[in-house]
This record gives structure tokens, sequence and C-alpha cells, in this order.
């Protein structure tokens, strides 16, 4: 620390905030490591078969794991739009 | 036994290469017999951190296409009697290393030595993978910084799934913090994460805390292990993590900014 530094002395204690950061995003990113890598393959199909019954985009299929102490559980959230307009039959 | 250990991090320019020059020369130094490979296939420098660029003739990818015998490609340190060099090639891509070469080359070198060093290129691709795949321990070198604790973070959990002891089910790669760079005056001042804030994210034991030191720099300026700049902080410390990886106890040391006197605090320089 230099003269000039000492006497602007009040500063953030920005090792703090990284601590707390990174404590934010490895809770979140180790909740997420070691799951099944098929989900977008598996989004994908999902989208196809369902686009045969309903007009549905992409952002309406949501899928997830979740890991509760080694059984995975797969949570699917399909949106249907404006109460399942079925799509145009080829 | 002999142990293969890699040298890893996830992020570039942490001290990987630094580190596993000083680790194996530490362990060549306490009178085993050492060998560092090169696994950054394409981006060779564990050769000029050594010192021996000029005495490279055949590679590790020479030795693992069957170009040359290991024995041709192996360079012997120098200054320690107990240390080996394996460069990478320099002209080559990653394809290069195969999972049945590697293995091959590295049960060939178990059968010589004490302590296989890999050390690891950056990244999480095929030459990373393949150098932390066939571990026995892991150093995980870290700087006390955000993007390096998290790429760590990302890397133990590549060690605990896709190695080969956990593909296998064998006792898990033993993990080891090794925290580098690390500047004591700033952490008192609440601008680096302190080593406890990085222990108490990563959760593995620490092996070591290197000062940040113009030692580094001086010693990969002449091409010598900073472990051999003897009176140099980084020197000490790599020495102690050498010692406690051996399983010795050894206090850490570096963790609180030397005392300066008046006038170089006045003057925010070292002596």
């Amino acid at each position: 620390m230099n003269l000039l530094q000492f006497f602007r002395r009040p500063r953030v204690r920005s090792a703090q905030q990284a601590k707390e950061r990174l404590q934010v995003l490895l809770t979140h990113e180790r909740g997420s490591r070691g799951l099944p890598d098929f989900l977008p393959r598996l989004q994908q199909d999902l989208l196809r078969v369902l686009a045969r019954y309903v007009r549905i985009d992409r952002e309406s299929v949501q899928m997830q794991v979740e890991d509760d102490g080694g059984v995975f559980t797969l949570e699917i959230n399909v949106e249907l739009p404006g109460g399942g307009a079925p799509a145009i039959h080829r | 036994m002999p142990k293969i250990i890699v040298m890893t991090s996830g992020k570039g320019g942490v001290g990987k290469t630094t580190t596993s020059a000083s680790f194996a020369a530490g362990l060549a130094m306490k009178g085993h017999k050492t060998v560092v490979v090169d696994f950054d296939v394409g981006l060779r420098n564990l050769d000029l951190v050594m010192g021996c660029e000029r005495r490279v003739v055949f590679d590790f990818i020479n030795v693992i296409n069957g170009e040359a015998k290991l024995h041709q490609a192996l360079i012997k340190d120098k200054r320690l009697d107990n240390l080996y060099i394996l460069p990478t090639s320099q002209t080559r891509d990653k394809d290069a290393l195969t999972k049945d070469g590697v293995a091959r080359v590295l049960e060939t070198l178990k059968q010589d030595f004490d302590y296989i060093i890999c050390d690891s290129p950056a990244g999480i691709e095929k030459g990373a993978y393949m150098a932390l795949y066939f571990a026995d321990e892991a150093v995980v070198v870290t700087n006390p910084e955000v993007s390096s604790v998290r790429d760590s973070d990302r890397i133990l959990g590549i060690l605990a799934s896709k190695s080969r002891r956990a593909e296998m089910n064998l006792d898990p790669v033993r993990e080891h913090l090794l925290l580098t760079r690390y500047d004591a005056d700033r952490v008192r001042q609440g601008e680096m994460l302190a080593v406890d804030d990085v222990l108490e994210i990563l959760a593995i034991p620490l092996m070591g805390v290197i000062p940040e030191d113009e030692a580094v720099l001086r010693a990969s300026n002449v091409g010598v292990p900073v472990i051999m700049d003897e009176r140099s902080g980084p020197a000490q410390a790599y020495a102690d993590a050498v010692g406690r990886f051996l399983g010795e106890t050894i206090e850490h040391r570096f963790l609180i900014p030397e005392r300066k006197g008046f006038f170089q605090r006045l003057l925010g320089r070292p002596a």
C-alpha cells in the first residue's frame, strides 16, 4: 500500500463478493453435474412426437433432472398453446 | 508402488507447468525416481520451463506411434539424477493421444519410475482428459480468483466421474489443492480470496500455498524449476508441498504478509 492508497481507504471487500458469487454459482453447477447428457436429444424427440398432435414450439417443452439422494427424477413440463389446438394432419 | 499424479486446473495460466517442473524436481531431490510427461500436444512448453528444449529429439507422440523407443525420447535432467522429462510433440494435434497409446507408455514408465507426473493442458478436451484419466492422485492448481476456482471445481467433478478410477469403481483419485500466485497483502486488504475461502468452496485437502513472487518468472526465464532457487519463497513453499505430499507434517507458510519496513510501506514497493 502506498501513501496515496492509504488516504483513499474506504474500499469494498471484493473478495467477499467473489466468495459469495462462487458459492451460489457452484451450488447450481454441482446440481446439474453427472446428469445424463441425452436430455437435449430426448427433448428433440419429444417435440417431434408432440408436434404430430398439437402445435408446439421449442420453449414449451421444459425438462430437468433432479437428484434426490441417488434417485433421479425426470420432470417434463409441456405447455399446450390455446388449449391444445390440433396440428394439421399430414 | 509407482504413482501417477496429474497436475490439472481447467483454467490456463495458473501455474500447471511451473508446478509440474518444481514438484517433479522436488520429488527427485527427495530421492524418488521421477518422470514428468507433457500432455499439452501442439503447445510444448515443459521442456522450456525445465531448460532442456535443445535436447528434444523424439517425443511422447513418437513413442505412442512406435516411431521411437521410450528411452530415446526420455531426457535426463542435467541437474538432478532422479529426474527425467518426456516432452510432447509440437507439430501433431491432440488426437494423436490415444487412450491405448497413453496407457501403454504409462505402463512402461511405471516399471522404471516411482512417480509419473502428468502435466495437463488447459481446458477439458482430449489432452486434459488423457492427462487425468489414468491418475492415482491429482494436484489441482488454483489461483485465488473466481474463474480459476470455478474451473477447478469443474475438474474435480470430472476426476470424480470420468477418470479411470471412477469408471472402474476403484478408490477415488486422491485430490490435493495447490493454491498458487497467493498475495497475502491483497488477501489482508480483502481484495483477494483467502486460502480458507477457497478451501471452504472446493473442500479438498490443502497441499500448499505458493506465494506470488518474481522468482517464478526469473526461474522460467533461465529454464530452472523454481524449487531450485532455494532462497526464494516459492521454492520453500514447493518444497513444503512436496514434503506434505510424501506424508510429512509441515506448517503452512506465506499466509500472512511479510512485515515491511517504514520506507517500503511508504513507497509501496518491495525491497
